[in-house]
């Protein structure tokens, strides 16, 4: 007979074998700590990503490094953790270069996942874009260093049958990265080499000719929450009473694809309602150049990568009472800001002069005083202007715009669907 | 207990930088074959240490430091007058093979900058003139250890009685006394004496002890943090430098009070010219009979001492991070699953003193508790070394007496009206001289009358600039982290972002509350005491000196339009204007 102890999470009395992790004593007892890199059966725990932050007794620890004793006390769910673990979760998307759209992982992501589960729509921190190799040279896997998390999972748990290690940290600082043993790598069996892929808590570890791909809506993370009854709601949001006036909005593209404004279609038959309730100013939709009037809500899909862009965008927000970052561009650069940790001039040089279809001294790179003149990054329009709030999504779910338009105009119910919250 | 193989890796990857000035291919392989590990693994202890290379560097490996108190006193004349002689630039070497130029954190010099190591021997006080001349000498073939300074100790100042810690020491003294007290005596002269540790943590050092003595092992160690690393800290340098001989006896009291038969000094790369001086008394030391077998003549109490070089690594200085250092990892902190006196050096229980802790331990069992406690003052008795530097005509060791002021501290080393003070280094705390009458004790810290400190005293007048002396300590933590866990490795980075955004002017209020709530997140989840102090310093100063901040924002933000500097950001494209 196992020693049993008494703790309390949340207020919550629990019985447990002494010594057990708590992390898996809460799961057990169906509470909820959000973590990362703590995976199961690796032993001593991480405690690397910090997650699953929580107050021990009153002292902010991790989660994951505790083990249970009698008399524990534990916070979960409080709103200053869990603003923490957000944070931190944000931190990680500032800090890689995570473009959800274009990565096989996407939708089987521990890490996109956890930003799902934390409700996040837009880091409060600038990302840091920094420039990060892709390794190809291993025999059989792709080490993608944009997406790694430094989790230390693979370090620890991805061995030889000589139990050399493949994985390990190098260098330090804001430098760290996981390096590679190309050596090692070649002597894993296809099935560790799959397991090291499936470890990786994001796209980091890749196995060529092995595909993560499943349909859209099918893949691990797509459809349901590991929280029951997970109803986001935005803090911060004013409950307003519903006046059914009519609101003018105007919509903009700046460095984007038009496919938000794409989606914003999807909403089908109700689009048919929104014609009731809202007119259109200044909108790819109306293509009015200019302003005709104060606008109740400004809508930006796209980043900002242009002088032209920051003109129209301040434009918008002197003209709008409300401003809304459309999409995943808008709200931190996107799909565009690929280019934002290589130099601006190789950029330009390889699209206009080193290309393949370019010869040799008969192009330059386009500059005439006319031109809007080229940003050295692509910036979110929230480090131009204040932005109120954000709808993230490549391109965001037409319910989920809807939705958060009628909520800002109208101050409708407002809830959002697990699965209709992606970044992909 | 042996020691296994892996505790070698330090020593190897020394050899071979120092054989070749770095480490080639070859000897990657030649390591994964001798240690039996895979070669990443060998790469990355190399990559983590900032004295380890992977590319040649240079006949004459030049450190400069670039701390803060360098900087105010002509770093970058120096810099400029280095590249300019040898020809290289730092960051590498120059076409000959001849110069390598480096820049390194705070290299415990802090009262002679500015100052460098050139293939590991200091040289202070450095200007152009001084660049020049010794570029040329090395060009002409002198040997470095003749031309290399010897740094002064700077004793600026002790208590009336004397100084307890510089004064004449008679070898083996402490440790026969010890016989007489037995562990549980001298257990409890520590206990009276209040002794704690005096890395900064100040836990209390019979607690420690206590706890290793009673943890289950196969045998225990005994190990001295001498990587003192923190920016503008020296103390330990000097007490290796003139008083070896306490800090070993100090190991060998607490060797007797645990019972442990293995002592490691693990001395940082920064001071590796202090090593032959240690070694010397270690040596001494084994002749006198007081280590080796039945030390001082002691029955059955064995006990020996070895040196373990770091290699450059500020972490390290984090006691689980030193004990990774020791088995030769890369310098991780661990995670608190298991304390050091539980399962600390290859598992088993081990005592972690900072050198200034071993020395004081030594000094009390010498003239006895009762006449330690005589000195400083109640709940805060004894002796404290600080290491004052920056803007003063008098920097160096002041030996002071627990209880005295700021202000006093200031007149002693001739303070150059001074603005605000940094307390215990960059992880520490800022204040203003509004805060002068403040004491330096180890009292209550919450109470906010008293002041800790664990060592470093950095003085700053009135023409520094605050954000460019944050920004170097953000700069700092930056490339000092471990990079392990997130909001140490990410928000470093962050912060410094953040901050050069100040700097340029282009800050709101906003910004400024972020700072300090970042600030908190990295304090409240960070696994080691670097990220959970990294922004100490920010956070004190910003209450501080609120004034000055608010100054320093975008004037004409208006909730709505952020500062953008479009010059800034279209310049690289402007060079496409035919």
């Amino acid at each position: 007979m196992s020693d049993l102890v008494h703790i309390t999470i949340d207020g919550k009395s629990i019985q447990a074998e002494k010594g057990r992790n708590l992390v898996q004593v809460a799961k057990e007892n169906g509470i909820f700590i959000p973590s990362l890199c703590y995976y199961e059966h690796i032993e001593p725990p991480l405690g690397t990503c910090r997650v699953c932050t929580s107050k021990i007794n009153g002292k902010y620890a991790p989660a994951c490094t505790e083990k249970v004793r009698e008399g524990l006390t534990v916070e979960v769910n409080t709103p200053d953790l869990n603003d923490t673990r957000k944070a931190l979760v944000e931190m990680m998307f500032a800090e890689g270069n995570h473009i959800c759209p274009a990565c096989e992982k996407s939708g089987n992501c521990d890490l996109q996942h956890m930003g799902y589960e934390l409700g996040i729509s837009n880091t409060r921190f600038q990302h840091l874009f920094k420039d990060r190799l892709i390794d190809f040279n291993p025999q059989r896997m792709i080490m993608e260093h944009n997406r790694c998390i430094k989790c230390l999972r693979c370090v620890v748990d991805v061995k030889t049958d000589e139990g050399k290690t493949v994985f390990n940290y190098q260098n330090r600082g804001n430098e760290t990265y996981v390096g590679i043993d190309y050596e090692q790598e070649a002597k894993l069996t296809e099935e560790q080499a799959v397991n090291a892929m499936h470890i990786c808590p994001t796209g980091a570890i890749i196995v060529r000719g092995v595909s993560l791909s499943a349909p859209f809506g099918e893949r691990k993370f797509d459809m349901e929450s590991v929280q029951e009854n997970f109803n986001k709601k935005k803090p911060g949001l004013r409950k307003r009473e519903p006046v059914m006036s009519k609101k003018i909005v105007a919509t903009v593209s700046l460095a984007g694809c038009f496919g938000c404004h794409m989606s914003l279609l999807d909403i089908d038959t109700e689009l048919l309602d929104m014609v009731e309730l809202v007119s259109f100013d200044k909108s790819p939709l109306t293509d009015f150049k200019h302003f005709t009037s104060r606008c109740h809500l400004g809508i930006i899909e796209g980043g900002v990568c242009n002088s032209e862009n920051i003109e129209t965008l301040r434009k918008f927000r002197e003209q709008c009472d409300i401003l809304v970052s459309l999409g995943e561009c808008a709200i931190w650069g996107g799909l565009p800001s690929m280019r934002n940790s290589i130099p601006l001039s190789e950029c330009l040089e390889e699209a206009y002069l080193n290309s393949a279809t370019s010869e040799a001294g008969a192009h330059v790179v386009p500059y005439h005083e006319d031109l809007p003149k080229i940003l050295d990054r692509v910036y979110a329009c929230n480090e131009i202007v204040k932005i109120d709030y954000h709808i993230p999504g490549c391109p965001p779910d037409a319910n989920h715009i809807w939705k958060t338009v009628k909520n800002i105009l109208w101050g409708e119910e407002y809830s959002i669907l697990y699965s209709e919250f992606k970044y992909d | 207990m042996t020691e296994p193989m892996r505790t070698h890796m330090m020593d190897r990857l020394w050899e071979l930088q120092l054989a070749n000035g770095y480490i080639r291919d070859e000897d990657i392989k030649n390591l994964s074959d001798e240690f039996n590990l895979s070669s990443i693994e060998i790469e990355g202890v190399v990559s983590f240490y900032h004295f380890f290379h992977r590319k040649p560097t240079g006949k004459y490996t030049i450190y400069l430091n670039n701390s803060i108190v360098a900087d105010h006193k002509g770093f970058q004349r120096v810099k400029e007058t280095f590249e300019r002689e040898t020809g290289a630039t730092f960051g590498s070497v120059d076409r000959t093979g001849t110069f390598g130029l480096f820049l390194t954190p705070c290299i415990g010099l802090s009262d002679h900058e500015p100052s460098a190591l050139i293939n590991f021997h200091p040289f202070t006080h450095l200007n152009a003139i001084r660049v020049k001349d010794t570029i040329s000498a090395l060009r002409r073939g002198l040997d470095v250890d003749m031309l290399c300074d010897s740094p002064s100790d700077n004793l600026r100042y002790a208590p009336a009685p004397g100084s307890v810690f510089f004064k004449s020491f008679e070898p083996g003294m402490v440790l026969e006394k010890a016989s007489v007290l037995g562990s549980d005596g001298i257990l409890d002269e520590m206990k009276k004496a209040e002794l704690s540790g005096r890395g900064g943590a100040y836990y209390p050092t019979w607690k420690k002890w206590l706890a290793a003595k009673n943890a289950q092992g196969d045998t225990r160690y005994v190990v001295c943090n001498a990587d003192e690393g923190e920016p503008g800290t020296f103390k330990d340098r000097v007490l290796m430098n003139t008083r070896p001989e306490t800090l070993l006896e100090g190991m060998l009291l607490c060797g007797y009070t645990i019972q442990a038969p293995h002592g490691i000094i693990y001395l940082r790369g920064e001071y590796r010219w202090l090593l032959p001086k240690l070694q010397a008394a270690i040596d001494k030391y084994r002749e006198a009979g007081l280590l080796g077998k039945d030390c001082g003549g002691i029955k059955g109490f064995d006990f020996d001492i070895r040196v373990q070089m770091g290699a450059g690594s500020y972490v390290c200085g984090e006691e689980t991070a030193l004990l990774e250092s020791l088995e030769g990892k890369r310098g991780e902190p661990r995670t608190k699953w298991f304390f050091p006196v539980e399962k600390g050096y290859l598992q088993q229980p081990t005592v972690i003193n900072n050198v200034e802790t071993f020395c004081a331990a030594a000094r009390i069992i010498e003239m006895g508790s009762e006449a330690w406690c005589q000195l400083g003052i109640p709940g805060s008795p004894g002796v404290k070394l600080l290491s004052v530097s920056g803007d003063c005509k008098l920097p160096g060791i002041y030996e002071i007496e627990w209880g005295m002021t700021v202000a006093e501290l200031l007149e002693l080393c001739e303070a150059d009206d001074p603005m605000y003070i940094q307390i215990s280094g960059p992880s520490g705390e800022c204040i203003s001289i509004k805060d002068k009458y403040r004491r330096i004790s180890m009292l209550d810290l919450l109470a906010r009358k008293d002041i800790r400190s664990g060592g470093s005293i950095m003085v700053f007048n009135k023409s520094r600039d605050l954000v460019k002396v944050l920004l170097n300590f953000s700069e700092f933590f930056k490339s000092e982290s471990c990079g392990i866990c997130t909001p140490c490795r990410a928000g470093n980075f962050i912060i410094q972002r953040k901050l050069e955004r100040l700097d340029l002017g282009l800050a709101n209020e906003k910004d400024l509350e972020e700072l300090k709530n970042w600030g908190m997140i990295m304090k409240n989840t960070s696994r080691c005491g670097l990220g959970k102090t990294a922004t100490n310093s920010l956070i004190f100063a910003m209450d501080k000196f609120s004034d000055y901040f608010k100054a320093r924002l975008d004037k004409d933000y208006n909730g709505l339009n952020l500062k953008f500097d479009l010059e800034a950001a279209t310049e690289a494209y402007e060079q496409y204007k035919n």
